[in-house]
């Protein structure tokens, strides 16, 4: 209960006020239901294809839903008019976030809900089943809006035992951790199905494949490359899911240069992920290493360090 | 335009004879309520006093029954965990599914640490099942916790009754009554309720002040120890402006009960009846015949009530909603789930609170306001068609994902 007045970007609030496209287009030859009531938000689709260029002509949204569903149906339906349908399936429910100027962490499932009505709509229009896989649960880290299902299946899948893997793979944790009694009753929970039991003081899946090799002192030059690639390999899933990629570019001394691409490489986290990517650096190697962009390279080479 | 302000229920403006009473706490007397000095002395006899005009709202017995806690989650707590360390062998609680999180969030933490916890269900108003809450009670059970009114819908529960047979069958009795002090006539002296919790913050004192009730000779665990302020039972150098200001804003509740339960209560009654007669698909929820005089709750069919929230919000009028998304989960309150409010109205339920300050004109400023604000929403839901619902709307419109 209570009203949180969310923080609303400005577009947000204009979309909501002034919903662009609501209604039922005319002569719609393809519809796009999602959503369901139980959890609060649906959403109906409804495009007008041109058959011959496969250009949306018109696109209309009917939303049941808060603030901002009704704002990120309208976005979607601005984004995609106009656009070719193989276009439009690129679209993706970050497009429909930034082209919000953001939403809260607790709201981004109302894009990813615009994006699934997309899909379905032009699989309706092509005449295909679309099946939709995504399940969501209650929300879990407010810092990464990461939700318990996303959490408990890839603890699962890559079989996790520690709040720092977790952190590692989601991101789930990574920011305030405070949502890190929550994550460890979603791992007592899911080892528990496996007959196991959580253990705080557990090792981290990165502190066992690091121990499995040998210490720094007795290390060749080619082990300690690897090493890093393995750190950075290990840190690649999480980097992944915020829609971006990193790529190992030269490491001179202590200093190691990345390359930060895709969503990663300008958000204000790339700041952060690299200071992380430092200390499991540090931490793999145990010497003291400096990780850089590979930017910073280009400047130190013109400095003539 | 003024805002109109009727979310009461979530907190209360401050009145302002209790800031007068409070600001001299602030600066010359600052002084710490245990020393012997002049510093101190006066503001010892300023919580005395408070005290005593707390306990004559709830009709306490002793003004040592009254204990000063740091908000209504605090005295929560302390009664709960202080009734299950005194009764170490005992290791069951009874409570309802309609408690306010303050006792539903520690109740599932207890569960973990192996304790049996009874949740009464209600009826579809609300209403609890005293044949099972009896059949529940015995021996094993460390305490019992139901809230006096609830939150979100007003109603009242049959605490006194409750607390009744909690004592012939020699349980202990808790009632979280945040939301009914100051709203309903209370005499804590004439009942069976060994501890009681109240919250500043609803009955127009400041935030971060609270009170537990409990009664003489209850055997007591205190939360916090430490120093001997509160006789022990609660340590801590005392929040000495906002204890002030609580006795003078129960002071103030007491003076104001009777407009309470006629004006405040015929204004809620004026403003239900307006939306209800203006808006098609709405009806109140909860327990009409059984319920705080401030509180309507009210059920818009088909539309999120975030949204109505947001454009409420957009011409002055303050409300909550029980909708997933005003609190950032995915589910719709737990209350209207309890009361098994259909998904097509749960998501859009909408909560007026209001209390001495309203005016009947803002009533009726808010009765206008509220058609076109659901017209306009239904217009764009997917179960909407016109005029009314689609038919059947979970077949007719039926995404896939779910
Ligand atoms: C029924 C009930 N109990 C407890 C609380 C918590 O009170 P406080 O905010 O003072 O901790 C509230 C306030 O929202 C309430 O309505």
């Amino acid at each position: 209960m209570g009203l949180i007045m969310w923080d609303y970007s400005d577009t947000v609030k204009e979309h909501f006020y002034n919903p662009r496209n609501a209604g039922e287009v005319e002569n719609a030859n393809a519809i796009g239901d999602v959503g369901s009531l139980s959890c609060g938000d649906a959403l109906r689709l409804t495009l007008r294809i041109n058959p011959q260029t496969e250009i949306i002509e018109e696109a209309g949204f009917q939303t049941f839903g808060c603030g901002s569903a009704i704002a990120s149906s309208s976005a979607l339906t601005e984004i995609i008019k106009g656009m070719t349908l193989d276009n439009a399936l690129q679209v993706s429910n970050q497009d429909i976030a930034d082209y919000l100027d953001g939403l809260p962490p607790e709201k981004m499932h109302c894009s990813v809900m615009g994006r699934e009505a997309l899909q379905a709509a032009i699989a309706n229009y092509r005449g295909e089943e679309w099946k939709d896989g995504h399940e969501e649960g209650a929300l879990v880290c407010k810092c990464f809006a990461v939700d318990a299902v996303l959490i408990e299946d890839t603890i699962r899948a890559n079989n996790l035992k520690t709040v720092e893997d977790v952190a590692h793979y989601t991101k789930a944790g990574g920011g305030c951790t405070s949502c890190h009694e929550g994550i460890e009753e979603i791992l007592a929970k899911v080892l528990a199905e496996k007959g196991e039991k959580f253990d705080p003081k557990a090792a981290s899946r990165a502190e066992i494949e690091i121990t499995m090799q040998k210490s720094p002192r007795e290390m060749s030059e080619l082990q300690r490359m690897r090493r890093i690639e393995t750190v950075i390999e290990s840190l690649r899933p999480q980097i992944q899911a915020d829609h971006g990629d990193i790529e190992l570019v030269k490491v001179l001394g202590n200093k190691v240069f990345v390359n930060m691409t895709g969503a990663c490489s300008n958000c204000q986290i790339a700041g952060m992920t690299l200071s992380g990517i430092q200390q499991r650096m540090i931490e793999a190697l145990g010497e003291f290493i400096l990780v850089l962009p590979a930017s910073e390279l280009a400047h130190m080479q013109a400095a003539g360090e | 335009m003024q805002g109109i302000y009727l979310d009461n229920n979530a907190t209360t403006q401050v009145d302002p004879a209790v800031v007068e009473t409070m600001l001299p706490y602030f600066s010359e007397q600052y002084g710490n309520p245990s020393s012997m000095h002049m510093f101190g002395n006066k503001v010892g006899f300023a919580i005395k006093k408070a005290r005593k005009q707390i306990q004559y709202l709830l009709g306490a017995a002793y003004e040592s029954e009254i204990i000063f806690t740091s908000c209504g989650s605090e005295s929560d707590s302390t009664a709960i965990l202080s009734a299950i360390k005194a009764q170490p062998q005992r290791k069951e609680i009874i409570t309802t599914v309609v408690e306010h999180p303050a006792v539903l969030a520690l109740c599932e933490h207890l569960e973990k640490e192996g304790y049996l916890v009874h949740y009464l269900k209600v009826d579809n108003k609300g209403r609890l099942d005293l044949e099972k809450y009896r059949s529940l009670l015995s021996d094993r059970v460390a305490i019992v916790s139901v809230m006096w009114a609830n939150n979100e819908t007003g109603t009242l529960y049959p605490v006194e009754e409750m607390a009744e047979l909690a004592h012939q069958a020699g349980v202990m009795f808790h009632t979280d009554a945040v939301q009914a002090v100051g709203k309903i006539p209370i005499d804590l002296k004439s009942s069976n309720i060994d501890m009681l919790s109240l919250s500043g913050h609803k009955l127009h004192a400041p935030k971060g002040i609270g009170v537990l009730y409990l009664r003489r000779g209850v055997r007591f665990r205190p939360l916090l120890r430490g120093g001997h302020q509160e006789r022990g039972r609660r340590a801590g150098t005392e929040n000495t402006a906002a204890i002030i200001g609580l006795g003078k804003a129960a002071e103030l509740a007491m003076e104001h009960m009777e407009y309470e339960n006629t004006f405040v209560a015929a204004m809620r009654d004026r403003l239900e009846q307006g939306i209800l007669d203006a808006v098609p698909y709405c009806f109140s929820t909860g327990d009409k015949d059984n319920r705080l005089p401030n509180t309507a709750n009210i059920a818009f069919e088909y539309i999120e009530g975030e949204a109505i929230l947001m454009l409420l919000n957009k011409v002055g009028i303050a409300a909550s909603s029980g909708s997933a998304c005003t609190s950032g989960s995915l589910e719709p309150s737990h209350v209207m789930r309890a009361m098994n409010i259909p998904f097509t109205a749960a998501h859009g339920t909408v909560r007026f609170s209001l209390s001495r300050y309203n005016k009947m004109e803002e009533i009726e400023r808010v009765i206008a306001a509220v058609p076109p604000i659901v017209a306009q929403l239904r217009k764009l839901s997917p179960y909407w068609d016109d005029q009314g619902p689609v038919d059947v709307p979970e077949k007719t419109f039926a995404p896939r994902y779910s």
